[in-house]
């Protein structure tokens, strides 16, 4: 369980760390739900590793590229250890969320569901967790279904066990919505899809790993797949981690360099995990920039990762509750990660977010590529806040202070 | 980092005017007897937009919209309306193109030709803000080609 209960003043003092926050005094950046700022540590590896040990991994028989591949393997032991995957090859670097879910879509998905099976995923989801699903039924005739949400915004668990049947071959939800901040309770739904089903599970961690520990191996779940560049690493890398009998029979997803044992005219075979999954020159010095992300995470602690954005929000949800007009959406703060999403009145959240902007607050505004939640919340869109280990209470100030001054702006009313 | 933001900028681009027609917008609803109607709809924010249009000739004789957005792509959608209703395909042409010059800020707010949409020139500065202001427009532009062709 997560420790959540421990009261610690909301200020980790990280922004130091933080070369953009830094140097921008005046910023109150509360969209890392979108993309996390970066500290020097991690920008300093990527520059380190391309000023002593840049080549090719896995490619040169010279100490250089040999160097190259050592780092990256490092990274990789690295980030799995963070995350609690014993046998780290089991952890293929991806682009990110997106590309580990289309991975499994592709590659396990393309192997294992015919016509009249069924694929269930949530009204909670991610585009990502979403449309590659709904292309693999469309492609394969499979069902596609979605689970309906509690008033609250919480996964159905009863709507979902009457989904589960024996033909139901993919159980795929997110660990933590990224619109509304619900966490999911992972081993009730896992211990229900076991129950009823032999389906696989697919969990989105994209907003689960940032932002409390993570312990792949007792999930439960199947595959796991997260980004990078919402924990603070760089852009362009993340991962996706499965059990290793399933990678093991799993086809490869692309093919191409490094990916290959020999390569025949007339046939190919692979090679082993995690490069099966890895076509092409790794993007390695991203690999070490997100060891370095999770070197500092680790540093930092989990526990107080979770801690600090819990008082975070707290303290925004009071305050925002008292805004005549403003409406909160998601279940209760004990259920919600660091993410407030809210409207207010008929102001529509992107000229929330352009008010915001003029007092240097950085929110989201939109559908948060959550289209199918947006139109059961029935809203167009609403206005997100999210919080991580730079935030501090100055932050939901400003916060405050923009909404007020769009309210001001607002409250002209014909007559 | 530079804010371009100022209060008076905000003022500007949320003048009453804008808000007014954001409240109560005109000609809003479903046209019977449409000649055509079209569907828009901004991805990336979830704006949307359907206009529906009836002609004599290459005129406008009459136009609704229905849809929801934020201010600016409502306020815009709404004058719009007003502006084009009883104008020729040439006109309407001229009016737009115009409009389109004062939110990439290449035209001044002064010209008359625009009537209430000067209220809009605040978006100017609002280069997120620019996508709002156009999204009926460029309905209205799809619906006189579908005309046209």
């Amino acid at each position: 369980m997560l420790r959540m209960d421990r009261p610690l003043p909301p200020d980790l003092k990280l922004r130091a760390d933080f070369p953009l926050l830094a140097a921008n005094p005046g910023l109150h950046y509360l969209d890392s739900a979108a993309t996390s700022q970066k500290p020097r540590a991690v920008l300093d590896a990527l520059r380190d590793f391309y000023e002593t040990a840049n080549a090719n991994p896995h490619r040169g028989a010279y100490s250089l590229s040999v160097r190259a591949t050592e780092c990256y393997h490092q990274a990789r032991v690295r980030v799995a250890q963070f995350l609690g995957v014993r046998d780290s090859d089991c952890l293929i670097f991806t682009r990110g969320t997106t590309e580990g879910l289309n991975l499994v879509a592709g590659s396990w998905g393309y192997a294992n569901v015919s016509s009249g099976d069924e694929i269930v995923v949530t009204a909670l989801d991610h585009h990502a967790n979403f449309v590659p699903w709904q292309v693999l039924a469309m492609r394969k005739g499979a069902r596609f279904r979605v689970c309906e949400l509690t008033a609250d915004g919480k996964i159905d668990l009863d709507f979902l066990s009457g989904l589960l049947n024996n033909r139901t071959k993919i159980v795929a939800f997110n660990h933590v919505s990224n619109a509304i901040g619900t966490i999911n309770p992972i081993a009730e739904l896992v211990r229900l899809v076991r129950q009823k089903t032999d389906a696989i599970l697919v969990c989105d961690g994209a907003q689960s790993a940032p932002h409390f520990p993570v312990s792949f191996d007792s999930l439960g779940v199947d595959f796991y797949a997260f980004s990078g560049h919402k924990m603070l690493g760089p852009m362009g890398i993340g991962g996706l981690i499965g059990k290793r009998d399933m990678l093991e029979e799993m086809p490869p997803y692309q093919t191409g360099g490094d990916m290959i044992e020999f390569v025949h005219d007339d046939r190919t075979t692979w090679n082993v995990l995690p490069h099966k999954f890895e076509a092409g020159t790794p993007n390695a010095a991203n690999a070490v920039g997100l060891a370095a992300a999770v070197e500092y995470l680790d540093r930092i602690g989990m526990d107080r990762v979770i801690a600090h954005e819990r008082s975070l929000m707290s303290i925004a949800q009071e305050r925002l509750a008292l805004i005549d007009g403003l409406r909160i959406y998601g279940p209760a703060p004990a259920e919600r990660s660091g993410v407030v999403s809210f409207t207010m009145n008929d102001v529509h959240p992107h000229d929330l977010a352009t008010i915001l902007d003029g007092e240097g607050v950085c929110i989201r505004a939109g559908h948060h590529c959550a289209q199918p939640l947006m139109r059961r919340l029935d809203v167009p869109a609403t206005a997100r806040a999210s919080f991580y280990v730079y935030n501090d209470e100055s932050d939901i100030d400003a916060l405050v202070t923009g909404i007020l001054k769009a309210r001001e702006i607002f409250a002209y009313v014909e007559t | 980092m530079s804010r371009p933001e100022t209060s008076a900028e905000l003022s500007a681009l949320y003048q009453e005017m804008i808000l007014d027609h954001y409240r109560r917008p005109r000609n809003k609803g479903v046209l019977e007897n449409a000649d055509a109607s079209v569907e828009m709809k901004n991805p990336l924010c979830g704006d949307e937009i359907e206009l529906q249009v009836a002609f004599a000739g290459d005129g406008v004789t009459d136009l609704r919209f229905s849809g929801r957005g934020c201010s600016i792509s409502q306020a815009s959608a709404s004058m719009m309306t007003q502006l084009v209703k009883g104008k020729n395909r040439a006109e309407i042409d001229s009016i737009r193109n115009r409009f389109r010059d004062l939110m990439l800020g290449t035209a001044s707010a002064d010209d008359k030709e625009l009537g209430s949409l000067r209220a809009l020139s605040g978006v100017a500065r609002f280069p997120a803000r620019v996508k709002c202001a156009l999204l009926a427009w460029n309905a209205l532009e799809s619906a006189l080609n579908a005309r046209a062709s």
